[in-house]
């Protein structure tokens, strides 16, 4: 196994406060925007950005939800290892809202294809975008693109992007895995 | 482990410690997804589900219809009654044209114990026993312990007392299994003439005192009187019963702590329970109902789950 560090402390956190200050861009006060992050890494990001636009904007109330999409996967039944669902927390409404969708790697688009199937159990959005920290790019199944990208990366389909959090895994840092 | 050790749900019987541990904890999201204001999941939408009725339900045919709608599966109801049972054909040949209509998975109630069982050893679909005459009623079970493990936080350590009708009682041998693999004490109580011979066997305290054992449990599980199963006179009068061993507001109220009342339902209001306990606070009934659909989507997804299309 060959780890290559793609991104790591201070330059994590900057991109962190990048992507916040072009949330704020479009967003404002975020008086009519929600953000949800998706089960299960997906969570720690969107945690991660509430608290940072917290800081930047201390009088916003930021409402924030994490949304398993388990039950929603086009792949149950059709593959080796069982899903395993995690809870969804969303006490708030999305109906007319605008939803920032966060999740720390985009590759196929298939979780997001099925995470925005799963939103919509909660009401219809004025408008969805997509925030994710790795693209990995060319390796899109479905015609999907995010909004904010924290970084970009090209990997080959048998590699693995894995992010780390401080708060599960004591520290905050990018990598490129490689199964030799 | 995050998937069952048996690709049928036959009984309590059949199930690991963790396999109850997983449908509970999978009844969990379940239970927050039919909270949502779109309660419905596509999971399912690939599978196809027969609900066999040999005998008349409810609950329990309602609660698996909503289940697997809110799943998504596609479904086919049969009712004995309605149907060319009436006209003699057995058991297997019904299944068999069932299944020659692409059918994945059967949910069967029947009269006769063991019949989900005999099933399962002649034809290929996945069989969910929906009840089973005297024998077992797993997903009642599930639901019940899924009850007592919302109101408590766990199982393990609690008092559960099963009142009433044990001997035709297929709720109450699901129940015991369940509720003992799950580290909880079972205790039953009734009249001598409704008691399984061998009911010590289970390991389960017996109690012929009502009060007893209302002071003993933390949980009470009152069952119905099942009249429609009785060949001979068990006890001379339902008065007489309904005086021994039905649980009323006084009973309960004289207790020295408060305990959670259960009931698997139909209710004979004013036979082994009264309307006012019934309908009380400490009655989690109409939640079981609701509980139930939870678990038992549980079980139908886990079940699908194990068994891929390609």
């Amino acid at each position: 196994m060959l780890h290559k560090p793609l991104l790591s402390s201070p330059k994590f956190d900057l991109t962190i406060k990048r992507l916040c200050y072009q949330l704020i861009e479009n967003h404002n006060n975020f008086s009519n925007t929600v953000i949800i992050g998706l089960q299960p890494r997906g969570i720690y990001l969107a945690n991660r950005i509430k608290e940072e636009l917290s800081k930047i904007l201390p009088k916003a109330h930021i409402d924030c939800g994490d949304l398993d999409i388990t039950f929603f996967r086009d792949d149950f039944r059709r593959r080796e290892s069982p899903l395993v669902p995690n809870a969804t927390n969303i006490n708030f409404i999305i109906e007319g809202k605008k939803v920032i969708l966060v999740d720390d790697v985009l590759f196929t688009g298939r979780t997001i294809r099925a995470g925005m199937d799963a939103m919509l159990a909660y009401g219809r959005p004025k408008k969805v975008e997509l925030l994710v920290l790795v693209d990995r790019r060319y390796s899109r199944e479905i015609p999907i693109e995010p909004d904010y990208i924290g970084i970009q990366v090209d990997s080959i389909a048998s590699q693995n992007v894995r992010v780390s959090w401080k708060e599960t895994e004591g520290t905050d840092k990018i990598e490129l895995i490689t199964e030799k | 482990m995050q998937q069952l050790s048996n690709r049928h749900l036959l009984g309590i019987k059949d199930l690991t410690e963790n396999d109850i541990q997983l449908i509970l904890e999978t009844a969990d999201n379940f239970k927050e997804v039919i909270n949502r204001p779109i309660k419905k999941v596509p999971s399912l939408r690939d599978v196809t589900i027969a609900n066999i009725f040999f005998e008349n339900s409810t609950r329990t045919k309602l609660s698996f219809e909503l289940a697997q709608k809110r799943l998504s599966a596609d479904i086919i109801n049969f009712a004995a009654s309605s149907s060319s049972v009436s006209k003699g054909e057995t058991l297997i040949d019904t299944v068999n044209n069932i299944l020659a209509m692409k059918v994945d998975m059967i949910v069967m109630r029947h009269p006769y114990a063991g019949a989900g069982i005999f099933l399962s050893k002649h034809i290929n679909a996945q069989i969910i026993n929906a009840g089973d005459g005297a024998h077992e009623h797993p997903t009642q079970a599930l639901l019940d312990a899924f009850s007592i493990r919302q109101k408590y936080g766990d199982v393990a350590g609690k008092k559960v007392v099963i009142v009433g009708d044990i001997l035709h009682s297929r709720v109450a041998l699901s129940n015991i299994l369940c509720l003992q693999k799950l580290g909880a004490e079972v205790m039953v109580c009734g009249p001598t003439t409704l008691m399984p011979r061998y009911i010590k066997e289970l390991g389960v305290k017996v109690e012929h005192n009502l009060r007893k054992a209302l002071n003993w449990c933390d949980v009470a599980n009152m069952l119905r009187i099942q009249l429609e199963r009785f060949e001979i006179k068990y006890f001379p009068s339902i008065r007489e019963y309904s005086m021994m061993y039905g649980l009323n507001k006084q009973i309960l109220d004289s207790l020295d702590k408060e305990i959670t009342i259960m009931h698997p339902g139909p209710i004979n209001r004013g036979v082994e329970i009264t309307s006012d306990v019934a309908d009380s606070k400490q009655s989690i009934i109409l939640e079981q109902v609701e509980n139930g659909v939870a678990v038992r989507m549980a079980v139908m997804y886990l079940l699908a789950s194990q068994y891929p299309l390609v």
